[in-house]
C-alpha cells in the first residue's frame, strides 16, 4: 500500500485541518470500525469557557444556583493557581452529539480527542443500554431549556429564597432522586392539571345555552368526569427509593412549583445515572477507540512519526495506573481498567493462550474482535462488565488484590491475590466494588400517613451492617424534613444478606 | 455532517449569575474572610483582587453516605501487589482512615472546613464599603474606572467613513494616478478634438482616415485605462485614527500620621488604618499617581514603611508637633507643591503633652494649612469615651485646639469616632466638593 501525504505535521490547529482530519477519522471510524454514532458537533472553546462548562455539570446549559457558583470559584482557583490542568474535551451525550474542544490543544490532541469523544463515546452513548433505555438525548438539551426557563420564572415569581431553598434540598437527594429499575409510572401533577385546564377550557368554549332549552328528560351530554388529582394518593406502592419522587408526588406541604423543581432534578439526576455506572466502561471504549483509530492513521501514512509518539506520550498517562501507596494513587484509574480489559479481549481474540480458552471460550479465538467488544458495550455496565470479561491476564498486569476490612478490626486482612485460587473470587469483589447499588447507601420510604399526624419514616438498609455518616446524616434530615414539612422518623435496619 | 463550530468569541462569565447567588449565599463568611483580609493588606492594595479563604458553613452541599470507619465490614480491591499473599494483616492507617474509599468519598462530601477563591476588586470593595455606611453616591464614584478621552493617534486604512482623512487619501491618489500614468480628462479632451477635427476635415484622403483609425484607438485606451486605474482606490483611503487615553491627571501625596505610643490598641490601629485605606481610594480616582508617606510619632517622629507603621509599638510620651515637622521636612525635600497635591491623615487617641497642643496650632495655621488640600484628623475614642465627649467642645487640649484651626479652614476637618461607621463623615466635605465639581 502506497503512503499517503500525512494530513498534518504542525502542533498548530485551524479550521481546514480540523475538518480534514475529521473526515479521515470518520471514514475509519465507520467504514473500518463500523462504529454508529449519533451527528457530531464540534465546538472549540477557550479555557474560561472550559471553566463554565465545569460548573454546570459539563451541560452547555443549566439554570443558575449557587453551588454551580462554588464549583467554578474553585475550579478556578485550582486552575488559575496551576494546581489542576483543564480537560482535554467535554462530551455530552445528546443528539447531536456535542463535543467540546479546548483551544490549547496541539493538532495531535484534537485529532486524538475527536477520536476519543465525537466517536468512542459517542458510539457507547448511542449503543449502551443503559443510555438507550434511561436517557433521552434527542430532548435533553431542549429539556434543559425548559427547565432553566422554569427555574427563572420561579425566581421571579417567589423569590430567589424560595426557590433556592427547594433546589438546596433536591440537590442533597440527588443520588435519591433516580428510579433503578423502572420507569417513572405517571406525569407530573403540574401537567396533569394543565391537562385538566385545558379540558375545562375547551368545555367552557363548547358550552352551548341550546342545550338548557331542551325538555326535561333529556340529558345534556354528560362531561367526561375530572379525576380529582388528589385520587392518585391513594396508593403510594411503598417502600419507595426515589424520594425526590416521593416527594413530588406525596410530600403533603408542596406547592405546585416546588414539585416540579423537584421533578427537575430528578430527572437531571436519572440523566447522569447511567454515565455513574458505566464510568469504566464508558472511558475505556473512548479509549480503545482512539488507540485505534490513531494507530491506523498512522498505518494509511495521514500522521507522522512526531505525531505518533505525542499521542503514544498522552494516551500512556491517560492510561497509567498508580500503584496502591503511591502518593499520585486515588482509586482505580477507570481508563487503565477499560482499556486494558478491552485491548486484553483483542488478544484474546486474536492471540488466545490457553488459560484463555479455558475462561472465556466463547470468543477466545474469534477473529472478529469487534463484534465482541461491540456487544460488550451495548450491553454491559461496569460491574457485569468486570465480573464476565475481567480476565487473569488483567489482574496479574494490574497485580490486584482484595482486602477485607471490619471497622472493629485494627488491621486490613488480605483475602485473596492475582494467583490460581484467587482471580474468581478477585473478580467478583472488584464486580461488587463498581455495584453502585451496594456503592451508595439504600435508603427506602417506609412509611407515610397521610391522613393522620403526617409523619414519614425512612428507612436505611444496611449492607453488611455499615451505618451512614452520622453527622451527614443530621444534615440531610434538615433537608428532607423542609420537603416533608412535618415529623421525619429514621431507622437504620439490618439487610437480610 | 460535522460542524465545527468556533465558540471561543462567545460571551464569557456565562456562570456569573451562579457566582453572585454563591456570593450572597456565603455572604457572612466572605464578610468576615474580607475583613481579616484587609487587617493584612496594605493601604494601596485594598483595590487588587484577592484569594479569600472562607469556611464551608452556610454553603454545605451534604450528601448520605456510608460511614465504613464507624461498624460493619467491607471488601476493597486496589493495585500494585508486590509481597501480598492471602491471610497478611495490614495496619490501618492512623488516624481511623478507612481505605482510600472513605477518604475519596469524604473529599467530596464535605470534607474541608475551608474553602478558598478569589474576589475581584470589586466585590471586595463592595464589602468594605458596607462596614463604612458610604452614601450611594460616594460609592459609585469611588469604584467607578478614572475617565477616558478620545485622543488622535496618527491615520489608519481602516475606520468610519466619517473620520476619512480627505488630504491623505487624494495625496495618496495622486501618488498612484501618476505613478500608473493614468489619463486625464484633459489628455481625452484633446484627443477627442483632435478627433473630431480630423472627421470634420473635408475631403476625407486616405491618410486622414488612417489617422482617424489611429486617433480613434489611441482614445478606447486611454477610457479603458482611465477605467481601470481608478481615480480613488481602496488603497488611498485614510482614516484619522482616534484612542482612548485616560484623562491626564496629575500626581498627589499622602501623608500618614499617627501616634503609635502605648495608648494606641490594636483596635484603634484598625481603625485609623480604614481611615487611611478610605482616603487613600479617594486620592487614587482623581490622581494618576499617589505615594504615601506614613509617619509615626512618640516623643519623637520618624518616617517608616507600612510594616511598622502599623504593627510595631514604641514607648515613649507623645508630641504630636514633632509629626508635623517631620511631614514638613519632607514635604519640603521631595513633594514641592507646584508638582504634588498634597493631603494629610492623622489619627490619634488625643493625648498630647500639654502645651504642645499651641505649637500644632500654629505649625497647621503658618505652615500646614496653606500647602494642604486637605487636612484629616481623627481622634480615637472607645464608646465610653464617646458618651462623655458628647458635645463637640469638650475635650482634650489637643481636640480643642484642632477646633479652632478647623474654624480658620474649610479644608481640614475633625471627628471622633469609635466604630468603622465614624469614620466616612470626616470626609464628607471631600466629597461634597467632588459631587458639586462633577
Amino acid at each position: 500500500m502506497t503512503r499517503a501525504a500525512p494530513l498534518f505535521t504542525e502542533a498548530e490547529w485551524d479550521f481546514a485541518t480540523l475538518d480534514r482530519v475529521y473526515k479521515a477519522i470518520e471514514e475509519i471510524a465507520l467504514d473500518e470500525l463500523k462504529l454508529e454514532v449519533y451527528p457530531n458537533q464540534i465546538e472549540v472553546i477557550s479555557s474560561e469557557q472550559m471553566l463554565d462548562a465545569y460548573s454546570s455539570l459539563a451541560m452547555p446549559l443549566m439554570y443558575n444556583h449557587w453551588s454551580f457558583g462554588k464549583l467554578f470559584a474553585r475550579e478556578e482557583t485550582l486552575y488559575r493557581g496551576g494546581y489542576t490542568a483543564l480537560a482535554y474535551e467535554i462530551v455530552i451525550n445528546s443528539s447531536p452529539c456535542i463535543s467540546y474542544l479546548l483551544e490549547e490543544n496541539t493538532m495531535t490532541m484534537q485529532a486524538l480527542v475527536i477520536a476519543h469523544a465525537a466517536f468512542g463515546h459517542n458510539h457507547f452513548f448511542k449503543n449502551n443500554y443503559l443510555f438507550r433505555q434511561w436517557t433521552n438525548a434527542e430532548g435533553i438539551l431542549d429539556y434543559l431549556a425548559f427547565a432553566k426557563g422554569y427555574v427563572a420564572a420561579c425566581e421571579d415569581r417567589y423569590g430567589r429564597d424560595e426557590v433556592e431553598a427547594v433546589l438546596d434540598s433536591a440537590h442533597a437527594l440527588m443520588d435519591q432522586g433516580v428510579f433503578r429499575y423502572r420507569r417513572p409510572p405517571r406525569p407530573s401533577r403540574e401537567r396533569t392539571l394543565e391537562k385538566h385546564r385545558k379540558r375545562r377550557q375547551y368545555e367552557e368554549e363548547a358550552y352551548s345555552e341550546l342545550w338548557r332549552t331542551l325538555p326535561a328528560g333529556v340529558a345534556a351530554p354528560a362531561a367526561p368526569p375530572i379525576p380529582d388529582p388528589e385520587d392518585d394518593d391513594d396508593d403510594m406502592k411503598l417502600p419507595e427509593e426515589n424520594l425526590l419522587y416521593f416527594f413530588e408526588k406525596y410530600s403533603p406541604g408542596l406547592r405546585g412549583w416546588q414539585r416540579e423543581i423537584l421533578r427537575i432534578v430528578r430527572t437531571l439526576a436519572q440523566y447522569f445515572y447511567p454515565q455513574k455506572q458505566t464510568k469504566v466502561m464508558n472511558e475505556g471504549c473512548a479509549t480503545f477507540v482512539h488507540h485505534a483509530i490513531m494507530n491506523r492513521l498512522y498505518d494509511k501514512g495521514l500522521i507522522g512519526e512526531g505525531v505518533l509518539l505525542e499521542f503514544l506520550h498522552s494516551h500512556t498517562s491517560v492510561v497509567f495506573q498508580p500503584e496502591f501507596d503511591d502518593r499520585r494513587y486515588n482509586g482505580i484509574n477507570p481508563y487503565a481498567l477499560g482499556y486494558g480489559m478491552m485491548a486484553d479481549i483483542k488478544r484474546i481474540c486474536e492471540e488466545p493462550t490457553d488459560e484463555d480458552r479455558d475462561w472465556f471460550p466463547a470468543f477466545a479465538g474469534n477473529t472478529d474482535y469487534m463484534s465482541v467488544l461491540k456487544e460488550a458495550w451495548t450491553n454491559y455496565r461496569d460491574e457485569s462488565f468486570i465480573e464476565q470479561f475481567l480476565s487473569p491476564k488483567v489482574m496479574r498486569d494490574l497485580r490486584l488484590f482484595a482486602l477485607h476490612d471490619r471497622a472493629a478490626d485494627p488491621a486490613y486482612r488480605v483475602s485473596v491475590i492475582h494467583n490460581e485460587d484467587g482471580y474468581r473470587g478477585l473478580r467478583t469483589t472488584l464486580a461488587r466494588q463498581y455495584d453502585v447499588g451496594i456503592a451508595e447507601p439504600n435508603i427506602q420510604v417506609a412509611d407515610a400517613d397521610l391522613q393522620g399526624d403526617r409523619s414519614l419514616l425512612l428507612h436505611h438498609h444496611m449492607h453488611r451492617g455499615v451505618p451512614l455518616h452520622e453527622q451527614t446524616k443530621n444534615h440531610m434530615l434538615a433537608h428532607i424534613e423542609r420537603l416533608w414539612g412535618h415529623e421525619v422518623g429514621f431507622d437504620e435496619i439490618e439487610a437480610d444478606l | 455532517m460535522t460542524h465545527f463550530i468556533d465558540r471561543r468569541l462567545n460571551p464569557k462569565g456565562k456562570s456569573l449569575a451562579n457566582r453572585q447567588r454563591f456570593l450572597r449565599r456565603a455572604r457572612a463568611q466572605i464578610r468576615e474572610a474580607v475583613q481579616r483580609s484587609l487587617k493584612e493588606a496594605a493601604v494601596a492594595d485594598i483595590d487588587k483582587d484577592r484569594k479569600i479563604k472562607i469556611s464551608t458553613k452556610g454553603t454545605r452541599e451534604p450528601r448520605f453516605r456510608l460511614d465504613r470507619q464507624q461498624s460493619g465490614e467491607h471488601d476493597f480491591v486496589l493495585p500494585g501487589n508486590r509481597e501480598f499473599v492471602p491471610g497478611d494483616e495490614i495496619r490501618k492507617p492512623k488516624g481511623g482512615d478507612g481505605g482510600q474509599k472513605g477518604k475519596q468519598a469524604a473529599d467530596y462530601a464535605e470534607g474541608e472546613d475551608d474553602f478558598e477563591f478569589t474576589m475581584t476588586q470589586e466585590e471586595i470593595l463592595d464589602i468594605f464599603f458596607e462596614d463604612l455606611e458610604l452614601p450611594n453616591l460616594v460609592r459609585t464614584t469611588l469604584t467607578e474606572t478614572p475617565s477616558r478621552a478620545w485622543k488622535r493617534a496618527g491615520i489608519t486604512t481602516a475606520g468610519s467613513p466619517t473620520q476619512i482623512n480627505l488630504v491623505r487619501t487624494m495625496r495618496n491618489s495622486f501618488g498612484r494616478r501618476l505613478a500608473l500614468k493614468r489619463p486625464s480628462v484633459a489628455d481625452v479632451e484633446r484627443l477627442q478634438t483632435g478627433l473630431e477635427e480630423l472627421e470634420r476635415e473635408e475631403p476625407q484622403t486616405k491618410d486622414t482616415r488612417a489617422r482617424i483609425v489611429a486617433l480613434k484607438a489611441e482614445l478606447a485606451k486611454a477610457e479603458a485605462k482611465r477605467k481601470w486605474v481608478a481615480f480613488v482606490d481602496p488603497l488611498d483611503v485614510r482614516f484619522n485614527a482616534f484612542s482612548e487615553r485616560p484623562v491626564p491627571t496629575s500626581q498627589a501625596v499622602m501623608f500618614c500620621l499617627m501616634d503609635v505610643s502605648g495608648s494606641m490598641g490594636e483596635r484603634e490601629k484598625d481603625l485609623a488604618k480604614r481611615f487611611y485605606m478610605l482616603l487613600h481610594l479617594f486620592l487614587k480616582r482623581r490622581y494618576e499617581k499617589v505615594e504615601i508617606v506614613f509617619i509615626r510619632h512618640t516623643h519623637d517622629a520618624q518616617e517608616v514603611d507600612e510594616q511598622e507603621f502599623f504593627y510595631s509599638r514604641q514607648s515613649g510620651g507623645t508630641i504630636v508637633s514633632t509629626a508635623l515637622e517631620k511631614m514638613l521636612e519632607i514635604q519640603r525635600e521631595r513633594y514641592a507643591t507646584a508638582d504634588w497635591n498634597i493631603y494629610a491623615a492623622q489619627a490619634s487617641d488625643g493625648y498630647t503633652q500639654s502645651g504642645d497642643a499651641r505649637r500644632c496650632v500654629e505649625m497647621l495655621n503658618g505652615e500646614i494649612m496653606p500647602l494642604c488640600q486637605y487636612y484629616a484628623y481623627i481622634e480615637i475614642l472607645d464608646e465610653r469615651e464617646m458618651e462623655v465627649f458628647a458635645s463637640e467642645d469638650s475635650g482634650a487640649e489637643l481636640w480643642r485646639a484642632y477646633r479652632t484651626v478647623a474654624e480658620a479652614w474649610p479644608n481640614f476637618a475633625t471627628k471622633r469616632i469609635s466604630k468603622p461607621a465614624d469614620i466616612f463623615p470626616v470626609f464628607r466635605e471631600l466629597f461634597r466638593k467632588e459631587e458639586a465639581a462633577a
